[in-house]
């Protein structure tokens, strides 16, 4: 009975090896051989963006542009990048009014509801902030979301749950959970355009050159002149996100 | 075998172990993505995912292959520094195959409206009208030429 038990033990086990052997071997040879590496090398950039509030007309091009590029859901409306309006009154600074109709994809009302002859307006535009010490990748139980090593913060799309962790931890409120695959979506900063060459979508068609999208490892990107002219500041400093979203003008009252 | 004559069942146990171990190694082998870890804690083949979208909008630069004349007459406007797809539309398409995808003419009103509209919290040296106001519903681009806009 002993030895009946470890013969079949040992035999089990002897084709349990080799069958989970010989399935990794096949799956190795169904993967193929891996592609040739890219020109393009995440050691030598480090991408940022650099928004100029000074120069936003609140036009809404960058949110109707970013949609079309990513094919951002319409119904409802998420937005990975989006345009606030901020009305402040001079007598009451710490209660600024915000607007931001459908995210300013359609643009702005013409006046504002309460416009007063003394209070200051303008306008904010928004995205992920591609933090280098990222709140989202930081909660992900499962690693689907994380930051490349040019540092974007993006989203495994396969790998994601849906568990919405990361849409509770973004300080910025910049992630939403797409309806349609039931994962969590973002700005991916057009990392399939910036990797080829090209300007994010956003950066492309905004007609004040607002946005500018920045590659702080390359000593000959014009960002660095702007970066030394003026004063920039992050959005919420206090939470000590590592945000590379750099904003020129922001005034203390925007949140 | 003398000396393990009483240690049989530490034998069987240390089996289980070592199957329990291969189970796991097994599982683990299977169940975590190829790609998982090589850059970190997560799954490297993503970034390809992500980096194979493909492009909506061409970029100035392919735009500027074909329409030099544009591009020339624009350097002298006031609209010079607009890339040609903010107004025109994502043509990525068009620009692989010219002929297959004519672009659409954009509707005047509606996209000269979204920069132009007088609004609070446009710079006071912004070009803006009150879009009730001016010239009625006649389209903007009866009066002004949508690639150099100064009425002459």
């Amino acid at each position: 009975m002993d030895s009946t038990r470890r013969d079949f033990l040992i035999l089990g086990t002897k084709m349990f090896v080799m069958t989970s052997v010989a399935a990794a071997a096949f799956e190795n040879v169904l993967a193929g051989t891996p592609e040739a590496a890219a020109t393009y090398s995440t050691a030598d950039h480090w991408w940022a963006m650099v928004i100029d509030i000074e120069k936003c007309v609140g036009s809404g091009h960058c949110v109707r542009a970013c949609k079309l590029e990513n094919n951002v859901v319409d119904e409802p409306m998420y937005f990975r990048t989006w345009v606030e309006r901020y009305h402040v009154n001079p007598l009451d600074m710490d209660h600024p009014i915000v607007d931001s109709p459908n995210g300013g994809i359609d643009g702005f009302p013409e006046t504002y509801p309460d416009a007063t002859t003394t209070g200051k307006t303008f306008f904010v535009p928004k995205m992920c902030n591609h933090c280098a010490d990222s709140p989202c990748t930081q909660v992900c139980p499962v690693g689907a979301t994380f930051r490349t090593n040019d540092g974007v913060v993006l989203i495994d799309k396969d790998y994601c749950l849906g568990c919405r962790y990361c849409v509770q931890a973004c300080p910025y409120g910049c992630r939403y959970i797409d309806p349609r695959t039931n994962t969590a979506d973002k700005c991916t900063l057009c990392y399939h355009r910036i990797t080829k060459g090209l300007q994010p979508a956003c950066c492309e068609v905004c007609p004040t050159g607002a946005r500018q999208i920045a590659d702080l490892k390359n000593p000959k990107d014009p960002v660095h002149e702007f970066l030394r002219t003026h004063q920039i500041q992050i959005l919420k400093p206090q939470m000590a996100t590592g945000a590379k979203v750099y904003y020129n003008g922001l005034d203390g009252s925007v949140r | 075998m003398k000396r393990f004559k009483d240690a049989e069942h530490l034998l069987r146990l240390a089996g289980l172990f070592v199957l329990g171990l291969l189970v796991f190694g097994v599982a683990r082998a299977e169940l975590v993505p190829a790609t998982f870890g090589t850059l970190g804690h997560y799954r490297a083949q993503a970034i390809d995912d992500v980096r194979a979208k493909p492009i909506g909008y061409a970029g100035q630069a392919a735009c500027a292959e074909c329409h030099a004349d544009v591009v020339d007459l624009r350097a002298q406007a006031r609209h010079k520094s607009i890339a040609c797809e903010s107004c025109h539309g994502p043509l990525a398409k068009h620009a692989q195959a010219p002929e297959q995808l004519t672009p659409k003419l954009p509707v005047a009103r509606p996209l000269c409206v979204h920069c132009h509209a007088a609004n609070t919290g446009k710079s006071k040296r912004y070009p803006t009208v009150d879009i009730k106001d001016h010239a009625g519903d006649e389209s903007c681009v009866t009066c002004h030429k949508p690639h150099n806009p100064k009425i002459s």
